[in-house]
């Protein structure tokens, strides 16, 4: 249905080309390995696949069923009406990277208001075009950091408090470069990460990485730490969510060199996982160092305006093996779906979302602090996420809540043995103080037990 | 292409100018052509480090292609073309003047005897693609 | 004609949407952690509406027109797939949620996993990877972890055809490799005599496009592949061409033991400007235990009345994760339709014509643009963009002026090994009617070249913006809006 050809057009083509069939423009395939057969199913007509993927859709509970309390580096926000239906349009989502910029400065102007807005969001003074996601970010500034002190430099020390697919990713991708050692080693993921990395950075340190929020929701001072880094020379990339900044003073304030992160609550829906934004802001000075598209402006020869993509020297279709990266794609549309969705905030908008999130998540706590068994840490300060130790085994209770139409916090024991019955909770501003009542009722009702 | 005759040139395009023992380094007229329009150039080694031949002495970006300036010589570094950092184009419109890159105070003087004279390059380059 | 931008058209006060205000009871905010000020714009819904339709309007896109560029498999994007992306039942599940509450998106997974396995001929795929580059570095890091795991390592240096897509070398340094050169032939095919002098216990292996960049079937490829397996070396596959291949050979069965796939070229899912993509990788059996943690598998088989269970599994000796939480699910989602609706037969056709349509252009144009390799193509052939007798005009200027008759230009100056290359690959999806008309302008291009030069050298003329200076943005850089504070 898709390939338009008519009989009698593919017996006029191959007339011009000089061959009697479609199959004998195959003759140097090996024969042995010619026209295999493909064990698929019969080909289903449009309808039918929307039926059958229907039937899959359905037999998943979403979160528009169940009241959903999990965040962990994925959110439950709003997506206002007018992100998805921009990104609708053909001329977005069917268009090609942007190499030849004269038809392609919708895509073009869109990422460099794009980087402009992650660049004031983060208070850096540049970002690149994005990602794949927060944590190939996090890896990529450990190798732009690297290659920053040209090999003399080998320790990157990561904090105990990053979220754990961040590490796991940094440490897949730094494996490949032997010199490099990552400590990222702690006892307890809950020691006090600024201090515990300060005792740790010498003049070997390339780079130190933190999130802010941290995994366990914690804000915290950096300042110390930031003029640790500094002072012994090296790089600090702070992993940030990027809802939390429209409240909380951005990592530009405590020396962040790099601010990444995870941009799928700009308008981004949940999608399992996927696909989502990874984004990189930095300084002027480093912008040469770090990979990925930017995009620059510039005018035409009458003058006019206009976006193009600039720096490419430092990508893999020029440097092939000295480019620090293989990075060949951003995440053009995501990047379009958050950059309409901060425009439409906005200043105001942001901020109000930000708040919302931090004053819904603060009543939870409150709420379920006080319910006996369960135990908040009252001296941790948090933005959205907040760690909850259940009185009995997360699994049961999770279980529970499933039952009766909630999804429970994330089971941190999964993650940190030492975390036995601590459960990680997310609010955002989706989630009505009803909705908190009954999740704090059900607690309860568990509880009892 | 410009070929200066005081000069001496590498296979790989690099320019030397000797004054006692200190190397004058720097790319070749053809090399600036085929890189064009040069925007960055980024220095590989700091003043006062050593250097031996075939090292990285900096890299050179233009809009469409990057190269690197291999040290024809070893030694230890005395002084970079910090000027090259906010006038690139200095590279592209005076290569063998304003646009030095880098130099090196040399140890085996032998590796600049090695090196193509003016007329051998020219040959060298005519023979290329 | 100028856009203005979202700070150029903001107003202080400006609201673009409402929230509700907060049901739960005002906390205090922490004083010592919050910022001053926040410095985005302030637009209405209308504004940013407005705006964001403007700048699509100066895009061009495969709904507007034709996309010869080779490589990249510029397919039509099925709107289907934009419908069964955004089922609810799948967009609104968070990745982190109870196996028993998402076992749908599971066995869309698996069902992928499954069906990719078939058509590329392997044991086990991965759907992790985010890119064509991303499954390329993983297929660099499962060859590593392979000779590790022998305790081989010597193996320090990976073959890269001259011809090969610039990510490969790249992949090559980041998965702690050596890339060395290996030339192709008169005829377009890895020089088989260089290769064996290249292949001894240090090579870690050979990253092979086939059909390689200029659109041509590696007519020794069982040997090649033999050659490298022989010295102990893996052959990877970059899958970016399997466009050609559907139902035509599997890769598996040539021999090659890794191979990664684009979802957004031979899977039809959006290029979206850039992004997003996905690149599972596929890989033999006795690579399976490298893969990427996790994949997905049934825990527990269905019965009649039952489906089977699904969960997560962990590749014994996997190299990790490559990114945070599944995969590109969106994208997967999008590709599990256009399998669904091709079948077999299907996708056999999709080769068939698309190797239909990229001879039938060669055949034409090779009349008037020097075809440095004349073969029978597969999905995609090379021209070069200049003639002798006319030194002063370049790919470049036939790409620009290509432009001006509503077509967006094909690859220019890639592969490496073709001067001013012009890399065309129509796609199966194109009628003949479309492809007519473009041979008709490249024709007419190529007379004007002749004719009246100017037209190509000051191309485009019929665009939103004509050539824009990229010297410039790269010397006097300026990457963020001009804000009024900036003054």
């Amino acid at each position: 249905m898709f390939i338009p050809h008519t009989e009698f057009e593919r017996q006029e083509m191959l007339k011009v080309i000089g061959k009697d069939s479609l199959e004998s423009l195959f003759s140097d395939i090996p024969e042995k390995y010619r026209f295999p057969k493909l064990d698929l199913p019969p080909a289903l007509s449009e309808m039918e696949a929307l039926q059958e993927l229907t039937e899959l859709a359905d037999a998943n509970n979403s979160c528009d069923e169940l009241i959903c309390f999990l965040g962990a580096g994925a959110y439950n926000h709003y997506v206002p009406a007018a992100v998805d239906m921009l990104l609708r349009c053909g001329d977005f989502f069917t268009a090609y990277t942007p190499y030849q910029p004269e038809i392609s400065q919708g895509t073009l102007q869109a990422i460099f208001e794009f980087q402009s807005l992650i660049a004031n969001l983060t208070g850096m003074e540049v970002s690149n075009a994005s990602h794949y996601d927060g944590a190939t970010a996090c890896a990529e500034a450990c190798i732009s950091a690297y290659h920053h002190f040209r090999g003399k430099r080998t320790k990157i020390l990561i904090s105990p408090a990053l979220h754990p697919h961040y590490s796991d990713t940094i440490h897949t991708y730094l494996g490949a470069i032997d010199k490099i050692e990552i400590a990222d080693k702690s006892e307890n993921i809950q020691i006090d990460s600024p201090q515990f990395l300060v005792e740790q950075v010498n003049e070997n340190t390339a780079l130190v990485i933190i999130q802010y929020p941290d995994f366990l929701g914690r804000i915290m001072d950096f300042t110390n730490l930031g003029k640790a880094v500094h002072d012994a020379g090296a790089l600090l990339a702070v992993a940030v969510n990027p809802i939390a900044l429209g409240l909380l003073k951005p990592p530009s304030e405590f020396g962040a060199d790099f601010v990444v992160g995870e941009g799928q609550p700009l308008g981004i829906p949940m999608s399992f996982g996927g696909p989502y934004l990874g984004f990189f802001a930095t300084r002027n000075e480093l912008i040469r160092k770090i990979s990925g598209r930017i995009v620059g402006e510039t005018i035409d020869g009458k003058g006019n305006r206009g976006y193009v993509l600039t720096l490419t020297a430092r990508e893999q279709h020029i440097r092939r093996e000295k480019a620090t990266s293989n990075i060949c794609t951003n995440q053009a549309l995501m990047a379009l779906a958050a950059t309409i969705y901060m425009s439409l905030l906005g200043k105001s908008g942001l901020r109000k979302v930000a708040e919302l999130c931090y004053q819904k998540a603060h009543y939870a706590a409150e709420q379920i602090a006080k319910i006996p068994g369960y135990k908040v840490n009252k001296d941790w300060v948090f933005f959205n996420e907040f760690v909850v130790e259940y009185p009995a085994d997360p699994k049961i209770i999770n279980d529970f809540l499933l039952h009766e139409g909630v999804l429970g916090g994330l089971d941190l024991g999964d993650y940190y043995p030492e975390e036995k019955n601590k459960v990680l909770f997310a609010v955002t501003e989706k989630i009505t103080r009803g909705d908190i009542d009954i999740l704090t009722n059900l607690l309860q009702e568990v509880g009892n037990d | 292409m410009k070929t200066p005759e005081n000069l001496k040139y590498g296979k790989t395009d690099e320019w030397v100018k000797m004054d006692g023992n200190i190397a004058t380094i720097g790319i070749s007229d053809y090399a600036q052509d085929q890189l064009s329009d040069i925007v960055y150039v980024e220095f590989n080694k700091d003043v006062d480090e050593a250097v031996k031949k075939d090292e990285v002495l900096s890299t050179i970006e233009s809009v469409k292609a990057a190269g690197d300036v291999i040290s024809p010589v070893s030694g230890k570094v005395l002084e970079v073309n910090e000027g090259l950092s906010d006038k690139p184009e200095l590279l592209n419109d005076d290569p063998y003047e304003k646009g030095w890159v880098c130099k090196v105070e040399i140890s085996i003087p032998a590796e600049y005897d090695a090196l193509m004279s003016a007329k051998e390059y020219e040959s060298y380059c005519a023979g290329r693609h | 004609m100028t856009e203005p931008t979202v700070y150029e058209l903001s107003s202080p006060g400006r609201i673009g949407i409402r929230f509700p205000e907060t049901d739960v009871p005002q906390q205090k905010l922490p004083e010592k952690f919050l910022r001053n000020e926040l410095p985005l714009p302030e637009l209405s819904e209308l504004d940013v509406v407005r705006h964001f339709t403007h700048l699509s309007q100066l895009n061009y896109s495969i709904d507007q027109g034709f996309y010869p560029l080779g490589s990249c498999t510029m397919k039509y994007n099925p709107r289907i797939n934009e419908i069964t992306a955004r089922l609810p039942g799948f967009l609104n599940t968070h990745p982190l949620q109870p196996l028993e509450t998402i076992q749908g998106n599971l066995a869309v997974m698996y069902l992928l996993q499954e069906w990719l396995k078939e058509i590329t001929g392997f044991h086990s795929v991965s759907l992790q990877p985010a890119a064509g580059a991303h499954g390329e570095l993983v297929g660099g890091l499962i060859m590593r972890a392979f000779h590790k795991s022998r305790k081989d390592n010597k193996r320090t240096k990976i073959l890269v055809p001259d011809s090969a897509h610039g990510t490969n070398p790249a992949t090559s340094s980041m998965a702690g490799f050596e890339p060395v050169n290996l030339p192709s032939d008169k005829r377009g095919n890895i020089d088989l005599d260089q290769l064996k002098s290249l292949c001894d216990e240090t090579i870690a292996g050979l990253m092979l496009t086939n059909p390689n960049t200029l659109g041509l079937f590696e007519e020794n490829v069982l040997e090649v592949i033999n050659i490298v397996h022989n010295v102990g070396g893996l052959v990877y596959g970059d899958g970016a061409n399997l466009n050609a291949l559907l139902g035509i050979t599997k890769p598996g069965d040539l021999g090659f033991d890794i191979l990664h796939i684009n979802l957004h070229k031979t899977f039809s899912t959006p290029h979206g400007g850039g992004g997003p993509g996905s690149g599972p990788v596929a890989v033999t059996k006795c690579l399976a235990s490298f893969l990427p943690d996790p994949l997905v598998g049934i825990m527990e088989e269905g019965t009649a009345d039952l489906p089977p269970l699904y969960g997560f599994i962990k590749p014994e000796h996997s190299i990790g994760r490559v990114k945070a939480f599944h995969g590109h699910f969106g994208v997967i989602v999008r590709a599990l339709t256009y399998v669904l609706m091709n079948g077999a037969e299907g996708l056999r056709d999709v080769a068939k014509y698309a190797v239909l349509n990229a001879n039938y252009l060669m055949v034409i144009l090779k009349k008037v643009y020097t075809l440095p390799y004349d073969r029978t193509c597969k999905h995609e052939f090379v021209l070069e963009g200049v003639w002798d007798e006319l030194p002063d005009i370049h790919a470049l200027d036939v790409a620009k002026r290509l432009m001006d008759y509503g077509i967006h230009p094909p690859t220019n100056y890639f592969p490496l090994i073709v001067k001013e290359a012009l890399m065309i690959e129509p796609t199966e999806t194109e009628s003949k009617k479309t492809l007519d008309e473009f041979a008709r302008v490249m024709l007419q291009i190529a007379k004007e070249a002749h004719e009246n030069p100017e037209l190509l050298h000051e191309a485009p003329h019929n665009t939103p913006v004509g050539r824009l200076d990229e010297v410039k943005a790269a010397r006097d850089l300026v990457l963020c809006c001009w804000r009024p504070e900036n003054d």
